[in-house]
């Protein structure tokens, strides 16, 4: 290997990552904290009442960020995984494992919000329309992986079985985004995008960008906290974690 | 090639592949993923015969009625139009010139009998204020 990609590679290792991931947790715990108090203040006692659907659209700021973050989490771990499946590293693989949970809570949380908002405004806990279902279908490929992961013992073969799966799962993610404007659904187009301005009151938005970085840095934290866990648990027999542990 | 590369680029070819998979697919079942169809796609003969199937498009302003316990309103999408008779609750969103989907079926007389009326909203979100503001400016053309 060559000399100047070493430095880059060194938190490959998990040795030298454990520690690391420990001295970043905190601060993505402050961060999501602080993130989340602005952000739930903004929601309840900043943003007005919406024109249409009064108060209740309020569930709007934890529905949107997690079905963000549902599909974000999704391409990290795919990412992680893929990297893996490529170069061999170890910590890619357990990084992907430690995604999965969190995307899974994430994704059942934006279909418990979005029943829980559907059945006030649209008139229905749940329809088969395509945005709801391929929501539905990114939180199995989670649980997919997840099962797929703990069946398999030896821990390099659960990550090669997982990356294909979360590689495939992939297509998922765009089918998702743009379902809303493919298809006739009776979920709303998107509120938010690149190519035009916000169609959402100022201070709505504001509510929903510091409730999603508060998404964003809890999944951080929990995703290193959960790596650490597994990176011990791979590495038991090694020197270096029983010191550790010590 | 580096036993690396190579599986990189199976990898990658892996994907592509996959996608245009996956786009075909989706292409030819098109017809089967829509929630709903639009009013000019039931006058065009689109819809489904002989069964339930849902139509979704705009209240018409002004064609709201209701009988007794049966609700009839005009749904459309500003080129056709299905008179529709609903029995039963109305979702709070449901409104005059408003989206909505219906569930039911075609009768012979030409009204949609809906067993389930679903409100649409749209994706704009701003306080009564700003709804109040745009209103008196679309009425003062």
């Amino acid at each position: 290997m060559r000399q100047s990609i070493i430095q880059w590679f060194r938190f490959a290792s998990p040795q030298s990552f454990y520690p690391l991931a420990g001295r970043l947790i905190p601060w993505f715990w402050g961060a999501a904290a602080a993130f989340g108090i602005a952000g739930l203040w903004i929601s309840f006692f900043v943003a007005p009442t919406d024109a249409q659907q009064g108060e209740g659209y309020r569930i709007i700021f934890v529905h949107v960020p997690a079905s963000w973050m549902s599909m974000f989490i999704y391409l990290v771990m795919a990412f992680w995984a893929g990297l893996g499946l490529a170069l061999n590293t170890r910590v890619s693989g357990m990084m992907a494992q430690a995604l999965a949970p969190t995307g899974a809570l994430m994704a059942a949380l934006s279909l418990w919000t979005g029943a829980l908002w559907g059945k006030p405004m649209w008139g229905a806990w749940w329809v088969w329309d395509a945005r709801l279902t391929s929501e539905l279908i990114l939180f199995f490929l989670y649980l997919g992986f997840m099962a797929l992961q703990a069946a398999i013992d030896d821990p390099r073969r659960a990550d090669k079985a997982g990356a294909i799966l979360a590689l495939v799962g992939v297509v998922n993610i765009p089918i998702i985004y743009f379902s809303v404007k493919w298809w006739n659904t009776l979920h709303q187009g998107s509120t938010i995008n690149l190519n035009k301005a916000p169609s959402m009151a100022q201070t709505m938005l504001w509510g929903m960008l510091m409730m999603a970085l508060c998404f964003w840095m809890y999944s951080i934290a929990v995703a290193l906290l959960r790596v650490r866990a597994i990176i011990l648990e791979r590495e038991r027999h090694t020197e270096w974690v029983k010191h550790a542990v010590e | 090639m580096k036993p690396r590369q190579k599986r990189i680029a199976l990898i990658v070819g892996g994907l592509a592949s996959l996608a245009i998979a996956a786009g075909l697919a989706l292409n030819a079942l098109d017809s089967n993923i829509a929630l709903y169809v639009t009013p000019s796609e039931v006058a065009a003969g689109k819809s489904p015969q002989g069964k339930a199937f849902r139509i979704g498009g705009l209240v018409k302003e002004g064609s709201v009625k209701r009988q007794d316990m049966t609700v009839h309103f005009v749904i459309t999408d500003t080129v056709k139009e299905i008179p529709v008779a609903y029995k039963g609750i109305l979702p709070d969103l449901f409104r005059d010139g408003k989206g909505a989907v219906v569930q039911g079926r075609l009768g012979g007389d030409g009204i949609f009998a809906a067993t389930e009326v679903l409100a649409k909203h749209d994706e704009n979100y701003m306080p009564p204020e700003a709804q109040h503001a745009l209103d008196q400016a679309k009425k003062t053309p």
